[in-house]
């Protein structure tokens, strides 16, 4: 029950994205993915949840290559939260929610189990209460927690997301960190591109940080979230603090 | 479901209506008469109502389709260049005077669509972008429609020309149960093609990237879209000219009655667009001008202004 990945490599428009790329996630657990921008972290992230296929290497989902996965089984294992939030029509947040549930829909529409997931997953991402609002008219923030809604109702073995955090306020970021959290104890695996340091260190079991399309460092927080590490992954000196809880604090002070 | 019965009630009352209605006003006893009014009713009027509900249906969900899977409400086969191609074909045969065969207009108006929609899939190239593909649109509707004119110019008789110009403005007059035996299967299978996809179309509400990973597969997605429009464009520009704005219109109106979901917005589209054409060709029957009004250009018409109220609707969101 695992996703394995071995000797990644991928070329975009002439310009070497992943570079011999290899890996192990584990079912529940938060994996992050941190990384300056331009690493290869969404790519990555992109060839995980099988939109993309790499110039070489494999990728393993419970053993079996995810590139010779019919689609509809893949998707009904694998939930992508991109980063761009796309919304083109005026559908309201349930029908939205609902989309999560279409690799498990037959012919004939959603079935009872597929409503009572779509409630579900709208709970858990304190969506309820505007279930019969308009998408596109939510907040930025509402939307972000909506579309985390559309990808729980799918309940998928693995929740992969794009930064799934940039557009919330600061409760609500901790709504969410807790929200991905329970889906992890829940036994899925959940891996996240972040881009706060201090989000990372408290929801990740792991961590993995890339720079320059290759993996400069993988392991448990304590291992990788180091001053070195972090220096060489983003040029920045940071500052590594606890708080009254032990729950760790890193701020980016200056440019090393 | 309400609106799909409330539609189909409507199309059906305006159809038997339009069998009524025309130069010579024929009462519902007379249909079975036996006489001639009954043979008006029987042999033009019913395969006429037939067969604008048919083209109606098949614009109609076309647009909602086209509109569904470009996620832009302005999307209309017409003004993709698709309706055009299909165009060209049927102006083909005409001048090399091949339309002697009853059968070899609507075929090469097919040929048309589908080598119109080929080309829009290899012009956008795989990369599913918006701007590529009403890109592509733009030059093949400017393509096929100059090479018409084209042909226009060469034909090598006024009356091939004449026959031509006319044949283009798009008209349900004088058809026979023939084109409804044409283009009923034709536009059954089109529309089936596009009903089967509905749900990858509302899976692309929320962007390309999420729609794939939710396991749609959007190569096979496009073939079948382009098929499938194909086919009810194309056999609707065989049997019936160039009728525009009906695919642009129809799902207009009706998207926000079903909460603008695009697979929910596909049978209702083309109850609607069956209901609008009937009634458009009742209008243009009854109507006391010298010669008919063509049906295409009184829908063009009314569409050209519906459009331009769509624009000043969108400027004023943008703004």
């Amino acid at each position: 029950m695992d996703i394995r990945f071995d000797g990644l490599s991928l070329t975009l428009r002439g310009r070497s994205i992943l570079q011999n790329v290899s890996g192990h996630l584990q079912r529940g657990k938060v994996t992050a993915i941190l990384g300056a921008n331009g690493a290869g972290k969404s790519s990555l992230l992109s060839c995980l949840a099988g939109l993309r296929t790499p110039d070489s290497g494999m990728i393993f989902l419970n053993d079996q290559p995810l590139t010779s996965m019919p689609s509809q089984v893949r998707a009904r294992q694998i939930g992508l939260l991109p980063q761009q939030a796309d919304i083109h029509w005026e559908i309201n947040v349930r029908a939205l929610v609902a989309l999560g549930r279409l690799a498990h829909q037959g012919r004939w529409g959603k079935s009872a189990a597929d409503d009572a997931a779509i409630v579900k997953a709208m709970k858990q991402t304190d969506c309820l209460q505007f279930a019969d609002r308009k998408a596109l008219r939510l907040s930025g923030g509402e939307q972000a927690r909506v579309l985390l809604a559309r990808v729980l109702a799918g309940e998928p073995d693995w929740v992969l997301a794009d930064e799934p955090l940039a557009n919330l306020d600061p409760a609500h970021q901790m709504d969410a960190v807790s929200c991905l959290k329970n889906v992890a104890r829940g036994g899925a695996g959940v891996v996240l591109v972040l881009h706060d340091l201090t989000q990372a260190a408290r929801i990740a079991d792991h961590v993995i940080i890339m720079k320059a399309g290759r993996i400069q460092a993988a392991g448990t927080c304590a291992q990788v979230l180091t001053h070195d590490q972090l220096a060489e992954a983003f040029g920045v000196t940071v500052h590594i603090d606890s708080d009254a809880q032990g729950a760790p604090i890193i701020t980016p002070i200056r440019r090393a | 479901m309400k609106l799909n019965f409330g539609l189909g009630t409507a199309l059906l009352i305006v159809m038997l209506a339009s069998l009524m209605a025309g130069r010579t006003w024929v009462p519902i006893d007379a249909w079975l008469s036996g006489d001639l009014r009954s043979m008006i009713v029987m042999e033009l009027r019913l395969p006429r109502a037939c067969l604008g509900a048919l083209v109606g249906a098949s614009l109609g969900m076309a647009g909602a389709a086209m509109q569904g899977y470009l996620r832009n409400p302005l999307a209309d086969p017409g003004l993709f260049g698709i309706s055009s191609s299909a165009a060209l074909g049927a102006v083909t045969s005409l001048y090399f005077g091949y339309a002697v065969s009853a059968i070899l207009l609507p075929i090469f108006a097919l040929i048309g669509a589908g080598l119109g929609m080929t080309a829009l899939a290899l012009l956008a190239g795989r990369s599913g972008s918006l701007i590529l593909f009403t890109l592509a649109g733009i030059i093949l509707a400017s393509l096929t429609g100059s090479l018409t004119s084209l042909l226009i110019s060469l034909a090598p008789t006024p009356f091939a020309a004449s026959e031509i110009v006319t044949w283009l403005m798009g008209a349900l007059m004088d058809r026979s149960w023939d084109d409804v035996k044409l283009a009923l299967p034709l536009m059954a299978i089109g529309m089936a093609m596009l009903l089967a996809v509905g749900r990858n179309l509302d899976a692309l509400t929320l962007g390309e990237a999420t729609a794939r990973s939710l396991g749609v597969n959007m190569t096979r997605l496009q073939w079948v879209i382009v098929l499938g429009i194909g086919l009810c464009v194309g056999s609707s520009v065989a049997v019936a000219g160039i009728i525009g704005f009906v695919g642009l219109v129809v799902p207009h109106l009706v998207r926000p009655l079903v909460g603008h979901q695009p697979s929910a917005l596909l049978v209702p589209s083309a109850l609607a667009g069956a209901l609008l054409i009937v009634l458009a060709d009742c209008f243009v029957r009854i109507l006391p001008s010298t010669s008919e009004l063509r049906l295409g250009i009184a829908m063009a018409v009314l569409g050209a202004p519906f459009f331009m109220y769509l624009l000043f609707k969108m400027r004023r969101e943008v703004a």
